[in-house]
């Protein structure tokens, strides 16, 4: 039996129960619970429990080493932990998912390097993440649709590179290629979008951009950013999570976790 | 429109799949039409030459595929090539028949100098042309599948897959040695006769193999041109630069790595069955980790992701090959060794880079002199 549905899986078998729709009857969209992951005996999650609304933007900030992009991991299959479970709806166990199916099934993921594919023009980019069939197959004999092809066109619009769609991704500028990993993942028609420290090394007026762009798909999507820059943080932030030594220290609005005295013997330093 | 994706946007690819065409055509036909001493006449041995290197043009054209395009560097493509020969050999050697030296109608010789009593299982259907040419695409191509499946499911990349393929195929030779393997041991599988009823020496059956070499050459790279053209061909290339990103936009890379893995080993295992026929002869030398390493030298020096410039490579070094081994064997591997070192260090993009560097250059020349010189010299510049 496992022979053959690893010879199933090698030909891109159909992905499972993604098609029905999505239960958050409870309210949160992403379930994340208990979670330990431990590398070499450093826990970098240590019981985590966090959830994630429909549609809400929610921020995640922690001193270095806090387990934000381990979170991360374990979200998007990269990381498998110890303990826990990790939930996308109230049916779909994301635990047992690879992550390209996690990815097909509408999870999107920003790394916190830009991450575009160089060799390919920016329109191919977004043709590339374009939530299609994505077996072998069908991306051998088929081309994408005309719809397919009009989103394409409104995302390009949306993340300000129009003009600059038959350039190769490999020469844009760094804020530009931000906004372009932003738009690959828009173009999976993702539930929710995680998105690792989208503003580092952005100049002041890219940064403003940004926010706006993050606070426009808010709502549609349920967006997570992990961010350092607090300025950042507190221009778009409604809810915002604090994590330290792999699980959550408070949570609440910018005004009352800066004013949290645990957040702020965690950030000045003991 | 398929025309158009598959060659108009390739101007270098057209140029080489040209003079292969024509080639095919001119070739046998020189040899054929004309009598030896015209000096128009092409030799059955140059024809036979230049065929061979029309087989490890397509061998190399599967090595670009997967290497160039998808960054899997196979160290052990010449093992595909291999078997893809000995089971057309296999073929060869049932069609002897009892003009073997021992003239024994079941047995091949080797079989009968061992004191073998009957023909191994897995020699069974071979006396068939149609199951042979089934194996030269089976045999290959499960072994890629199997080989692939362990490898890219482990996430064996890089330098360690390099490794890996190199120690199959050199298993593979050491296996093939054995007498008891079946395969005719250090000796391999010759002295074949005829193939589909045709005598292998004749004149005509090689001009026709000259033929069929150059036209599986066009085939195989029309093929891989589909490929690497289609969205498919996007999403390899962005497996090669960013393979956490592609798998994070859903795609499944393992079986994208595993079915392009696959497609190329079937075009070594056809290259080998077209070169074996020509040759005369299979042995187990064939699968010498060193032939698999030249092999990716070809696709190096002519410069990869191209696909025209793996035939461009495959062209020249067997042509520098036959130079060298006639006037100084000994010499040859250092030559080789040393046209890898430099064409690494001074053309990363191979000979096909070269000639486009030129280009890029010879414009760039004209713009400067239509800004510093006078309108006579920006005339002339533009001319040329």
């Amino acid at each position: 039996m496992n022979i053959l549905s690893q010879v199933r899986r090698s030909l891109g078998q159909p992905d499972p129960n993604f098609g029905a729709p999505l239960d958050t009857t409870h309210g949160p969209i992403l379930y994340v619970e208990d979670v330990t992951v431990s590398f070499d005996g450093f826990r970098a999650l240590n019981n985590l429990n966090l959830y994630i609304d429909e549609g809400e933007l929610r921020c995640i900030i922690g001193p270095n080493g806090a387990g934000k992009t381990t979170m991360m991991d374990v979200i998007t299959g990269k990381t498998k932990p110890d303990s826990g479970s990790v939930f996308f709806g109230q049916q779909i166990n994301l635990l047992e998912l690879s992550e390209h199916q996690i990815a097909r099934g509408g999870i999107g993921r920003k790394f916190q390097k830009p991450t575009v594919f160089e060799a390919l023009t920016v329109y191919e980019n977004l043709e590339l993440a374009t939530a299609a069939d994505k077996r072998v197959w069908w991306t051998l004999t088929r081309s994408l649709n005309a719809a397919q092809r009009y989103q394409i066109e409104e995302t390009l619009v949306l993340i300000g590179l129009a003009d600059q769609r038959h350039q190769n991704a490999g020469a844009l500028s760094h804020g530009q290629k931000q906004w372009l990993e932003i738009g690959m993942l828009l173009m999976q028609s993702p539930r929710v979008l995680l998105v690792d420290e989208p503003v580092a090394g952005m100049t002041g007026e890219e940064t403003e951009k940004t926010a706006e762009l993050l606070v426009s798909l808010a709502g549609k999507h349920s967006v997570v950013v992990v961010e350092h820059d607090m300025k950042f943080v507190r221009s778009i932030a409604r809810k915002v999570t604090v994590l330290h030594q792999g699980s959550v220290l408070t949570e609440g609005t910018m005004d009352q976790v800066q004013n949290d005295p645990k957040v702020i013997e965690v950030y000045l330093g003991e | 429109m398929l025309i158009q994706r598959l060659l108009l946007s390739d101007r270098g690819g057209m140029i080489v799949l040209s003079l292969v065409a024509l080639a095919a055509v001119l070739v046998p036909l020189l040899n054929l039409a004309f009598p030896e001493t015209s000096p128009l006449h092409v030799s059955t041995y140059n024809m036979t030459l230049f065929g061979r290197i029309l087989c490890f043009a397509l061998l190399a054209l599967a090595v670009d595929l997967i290497w160039g395009y998808c960054g899997i560097l196979s160290l052990g493509h010449g093992a595909f090539f291999a078997l893809g020969g000995y089971a057309m050999g296999m073929y060869l050697t049932r069609q002897i028949g009892s003009r073997g030296v021992y003239g024994n109608p079941e047995l091949p010789d080797f079989m009968v100098f061992l004191n073998w009593d009957s023909l191994p299982w897995y020699w069974h259907g071979f006396d068939h042309f149609w199951f042979a040419m089934l194996m030269v695409i089976l045999v290959p191509g499960l072994l890629a599948w199997v080989f692939g499946w362990l490898a890219f499911r482990s996430r064996v990349t890089g330098v360690y897959f390099a490794i890996i393929t190199q120690a199959l195929t050199y298993a593979l030779m050491l296996a093939f040695f054995r007498n008891a393997m079946g395969f005719g041991g250090n000796n391999g599988l010759t002295d074949f006769k005829d193939i589909l009823g045709f005598p292998i020496t004749a004149q005509g059956t090689r001009a026709t193999l000259f033929f069929l070499s150059a036209l599986a050459l066009i085939l195989g790279y029309l093929a891989c041109r589909y490929i690497v053209t289609s969205r498919m061909g996007k999403i390899i290339v962005s497996i090669r630069d960013a393979e956490s990103r592609t798998r994070f936009c859903g795609y499944q890379v393992e079986s994208y790595k595993l079915w392009l893995f696959v497609f190329s080993a079937v075009l070594a295992g056809v290259a080998g069955a077209l070169y074996v026929p020509q040759i005369g002869i299979i042995n187990p030398g064939e699968f010498s980790p060193l032939n698999s390493i030249e092999l990716v030298v070809w696709v190096a020096t002519g410069g990869r992701g191209t696909l025209f410039g793996a035939i461009v490579g495959a062209f020249s070094v067997n042509y520098l090959k036959t130079l060298f081994t006639t006037w100084s064997p000994e010499t040859w591997l250092f030559v080789l060794g040393g046209l890898f070192v430099l064409v690494t260090l001074v053309l990363p993009k191979g000979l096909v880079g070269l000639i486009s560097r030129f280009k890029k250059t010879a414009p760039a020349k004209a713009e400067a002199a239509a800004v510093t010189s006078e309108p006579e010299a920006v005339t002339e510049e533009a001319k040329v």
